[in-house]
């Protein structure tokens, strides 16, 4: 069956709390609590995302034996892409030494792009089209300067290598639901997106996972209590809890997977991040529920059950060591490295 | 083969000199050194021109045509040629104008050097300098020249216990010594204090560590031996001239504590002179930044190898001391306009040698050496003079 | 710099891939022509060598006044790697303070950005190194 061959992880050192980010636009603790995000991840000024897509691919590589070249896809999925053309997805794949006899692109799907990518690489292996392919969800988006945005919009990625030998996960099934809902997106040219504020809830959010989620669960035949861990698209810390209690999940499935608190949303990075959470600490047979969610809209749901395999692979280096390593940046800091000094009227 | 001598020797004001372009810089070192050594232009059999970066600089190459034709050389078509390497433009220039003359091939010959550097910003001076390292492995990463002699630095006091305050010693020496140099780029004394305290360029190198952006030039002219009665009384004879190369980057060298390239055309240069170290009376040495001089006197001999820095603490170096070392000023005080320095370097030997260098003169100088490195260690050009 | 002449160079700078004589076995980055023992023995006789990125600090220091293109990065690390292969290569320390870094350091390579060819010209990525933990 189709899986998860090897998966690895990245999330750059820096960080900056919520209520640094509130001290300079006049507001208080109480933003930060509101949204359930404390501190969130920031990029160094030499990284983005083809560097954390090479980083988070690099540690997928190192905990498999797998040769590179076998390797027959490489997808990226961002909403912060280095180039607007000219993909990361070759960058990656020349830096971990795999093609030139493979396909690859970029996707974008605002956070569900490296779901999307993981989809397609399924059904390449599947269909005996590729031995292996790589999905990658990985981002550094901003928010607009004093934008409620700004305290959660993160940066950090994960690979997941794809296949059907020696998988330490199989992927039972996978079921998506998609409309065309315009609750978040960022026109050509510009620096930060915009969102239509109360919008991005009940219609947007909610009812994508929700659909998505019962979807997945009717076709499978599955409950939530049958799941030891679940994951669902983490753009700040309450969505997540509500949408999984909402559903009947637990909080103690979902801790593990809920990084927002800690790390801020990393976009096409927030799934992927969460699951590999999971991964780095489940044992076979524990069974995973991921629903990723993408605004514009749609929602990817993946059933997927641990195997023995994996006791065989070295978690290093996981997901919680890379939010140990952290260095605490204030605003000025965080501006300089991401080059906001220019706010608008250019 | 045979005895070459300098007869004639020119050299402008070093610094900033913002109404002076790169042609009348040469010019005016030229026709100094012209009328000191009493020929006349019809006289001069060919010219070799030192210089690194007139391209990057004035945005001018085939500079060495230009330099013939502002001299008023074209008239008689002499061979004029450009010699660049990076900052041991000058002494090679002066090597290829002694072999020319050495080995009968030409008579009169004008060696000269120059740099103008200051028509373009800091930033971009640095960029142009940074073209003697390795591009494509030591620059492209961010590395800056000053950056890679802090390296040598850092290496030097972590071997040998070298301290900031030896470094800060070679600076104080050689602003003293520019003080008394008319032409230097800088004429102020500078204390410890200061250099110590000085902006950090790359550590533990500071602002007074390192030579400035300067623009000047210098010319020497060389004959044969046995002819150089006719024109000057006091004639200087190159008793050595010696060339060597080692890796561009400094991360492929063998030991960065060390100057394999010095060693090298030091060992020639004392072999074919027929000396040792402790017969030169004076050296002007390749202080690009303090280090350089620390490593440099003990690569060319003068002390052993980590004992640079105790020399200079001790005095050794001063020019009342046991081995004066850049009376001129040295680069960081007389100024580093990075071609004209080797030959600039040669100009005070010889001046020295003829007593002729006022306050900063060495006493009973007979014997003189003149050290020019390109890039980090990757040239080294080395010349001994003797009075004849 | 060209795009050209920053391609030439990817499996150099992104995988550092040097080379190695197969006649006394010395190993070269980035990769040479010719052995520098063997010399004109060792013409055809170089194989490609993938170096590992783990080495030690040979010397460094901090540069406050970068060049054009890291002028807005200072102060920032700067150090001579010793390869654990052998070979020698210069790079960036990061993820550190600049206190932090001292001579026989372990450091191990990472894949960040060096620079790029202004606002719309092509980015340039390579090897820095970090302290290993």
């Amino acid at each position: 069956m189709v899986g998860i061959v090897s998966y690895g992880a990245y999330v750059p050192r820096y960080r900056i709390e919520a209520n640094e980010i509130a001290r300079v636009w006049g507001k208080d603790e109480s933003i930060g609590k509101g949204l359930g995000v404390f501190t969130k991840s920031v990029p160094g000024p030499d990284e983005d995302v083809a560097t954390i897509s090479v980083e988070a691919a690099r540690n997928a590589m190192k905990k498999c034996s797998v040769n590179p070249s076998e390797i027959g896809a490489v997808y990226v999925g961002s909403e912060s892409h280095p180039y607007a053309v000219k993909p990361t997805a070759t960058i990656v794949a020349e830096a971990i030494g795999a093609g030139p006899h493979l396909t690859a692109a970029d996707y974008e799907f605002a956070c569900k792009a490296g779901t999307a990518a993981i989809q397609t690489c399924m059904g390449l292996v599947d269909s005996n089209m590729i031995k292996y392919g790589l999905a990658i969800g990985s981002d550094t988006s901003q928010g607009a300067p004093g934008d409620a945005l700004e305290y959660s919009a993160a940066a950090g990625g994960a690979a997941f290598l794809i296949g059907k030998e020696n998988v330490i996960a199989e992927i039972n099934k996978t079921y998506s639901f998609t409309t065309d809902t315009p609750d978040f997106w960022r026109r050509e040219g510009e620096k930060y997106p915009s969102h239509g504020g109360r919008f991005t809830g009940e219609p947007a959010y909610f009812k994508h996972i929700m659909n998505c989620a019962k979807g997945l669960l009717e076709r499978i035949g599955t409950k939530p209590s049958d799941y030891k861990y679940a994951v669902f698209h983490q753009p700040n810390g309450k969505f997540p809890v509500k949408v999984g209690k909402m559903l009947g999940f637990t909080n103690d499935q979902i801790k593990t997977g809920l990084l927002t608190p800690r790390i801020g949303n990393t976009y096409s990075g927030s799934t992927p991040l969460g699951l590999a959470a999971i991964l780095d600490v489940a044992s076979p047979n524990d069974r995973i529920f991921a629903v990723s969610y993408g605004s514009g809209a749609g929602s990817d749901g993946f059933d997927i059950t641990v195997t023995e395999k994996i006791m065989e692979i070295n978690g290093n280096p996981t997901v919680e060591s890379f939010i140990a390593d952290s260095k605490i940046i204030d605003y000025a800091t965080y501006v300089r490295y991401r080059k906001k000094l220019h706010l608008g009227g250019e | 083969m045979r005895d070459v001598a300098v007869i004639g020797v020119g050299i402008t004001k070093f610094g900033e000199l913002w109404d002076k372009s790169l042609r009348d810089l040469t010019v005016e070192a030229g026709l100094k050194a012209i009328q000191d050594a009493g020929i006349s232009s019809d006289d001069i059999d060919a010219l070799y021109g030192g210089n690194m970066s007139s391209g990057l600089f004035v945005n001018q190459e085939h500079i060495a045509a230009m330099i013939a034709e502002a001299t008023g050389l074209t008239e008689k078509h002499i061979p004029a040629t450009r010699v660049e390497d990076a900052c041991a433009s000058g002494g090679v220039a002066l090597r290829h104008g002694y072999m020319s003359v050495a080995s009968g091939i030409h008579d009169i010959v004008v060696v000269g050097g120059v740099e103008k550097m200051t028509d373009v910003s800091p930033s971009l001076a640095t960029d142009a300098l940074a073209t003697a390292g390795d591009q494509e492995w030591e620059a492209f990463f961010g590395m800056t020249f000053p950056g890679l002699y802090a390296m040598i630095a850092r290496r030097h006091m972590h071997e040998y216990g070298t301290t900031k305050e030896q470094l800060a010693k070679v600076a104080v020496k050689n602003h003293h010594n520019g003080s008394m140099n008319p032409n230097a780029h800088f004429q102020n004394e500078i204390s410890i204090e200061e250099a110590l305290s000085a902006t950090m360029i790359a550590e533990p190198l500071g602002l007074f560590d390192c030579s400035p952006i300067s623009d000047g030039a210098a010319t020497l002219i060389l004959c044969p031996l046995e002819r150089a009665k006719e024109f000057t009384d006091k004639p200087v004879k190159i008793v050595a001239s010696a060339q060597a190369s080692d890796t561009i980057a400094l991360h492929s060298r063998n030991d960065i504590c060390r100057m394999d390239a010095t060693i090298a055309a030091a060992n020639l240069a004392y072999k074919q002179a027929n000396l040792r170290p402790k017969d030169i009376d004076l050296a002007e040495v390749h202080d690009c930044f303090t280090i350089t001089e620390i490593v440099a006197i003990e690569d060319l001999g003068f002390v052993k190898k980590g004992d640079g820095g105790k020399a200079a603490e001790e005095g050794l170096t001063q020019i009342d001391g046991k081995m004066p070392v850049n009376p001129s000023g040295g680069l960081k005080a007389k100024g580093h306009p990075v071609g004209a320095t080797g030959v600039a370097q040669a100009v005070e030997v010889v001046t020295q040698l003829r007593g002729e260098a006022g306050k900063r003169q060495v006493k009973d100088a007979e014997i003189g050496m003149a050290h020019n490195v390109g890039g980090s260690g990757a040239t080294c050009a080395v010349h001994i003079f003797e009075v004849v | 710099m060209a795009v050209s002449r920053f391609w030439r160079e990817i499996p150099q700078r992104y995988n550092l891939e040097g080379n190695q004589c197969t006649i006394c076995g010395r190993k070269y980055f980035p990769p040479k022509h010719i052995c520098d023992s063997c010399r004109r023995e060792s013409i055809g006789k170089m194989k490609k060598v993938k170096l590992s990125g783990k080495g030690r600090i040979y010397s460094y220091t901090v540069i406050h006044t970068g060049s054009s293109m890291f002028n807005l990065q200072t102060p920032y690390i700067m150090a001579i790697v010793e390869l654990n292969e052998g070979p020698r290569i210069t790079g960036q320390i990061v993820d550190c303070e600049t206190n932090d870094v001292k001579i026989g350091m372990p450091v191990e390579s990472v894949f960040r950005k060096i620079g790029e060819d202004g606002k719309n010209g092509t980015i340039y990525y390579g090897y820095k190194f970090r302290l290993v933990k």
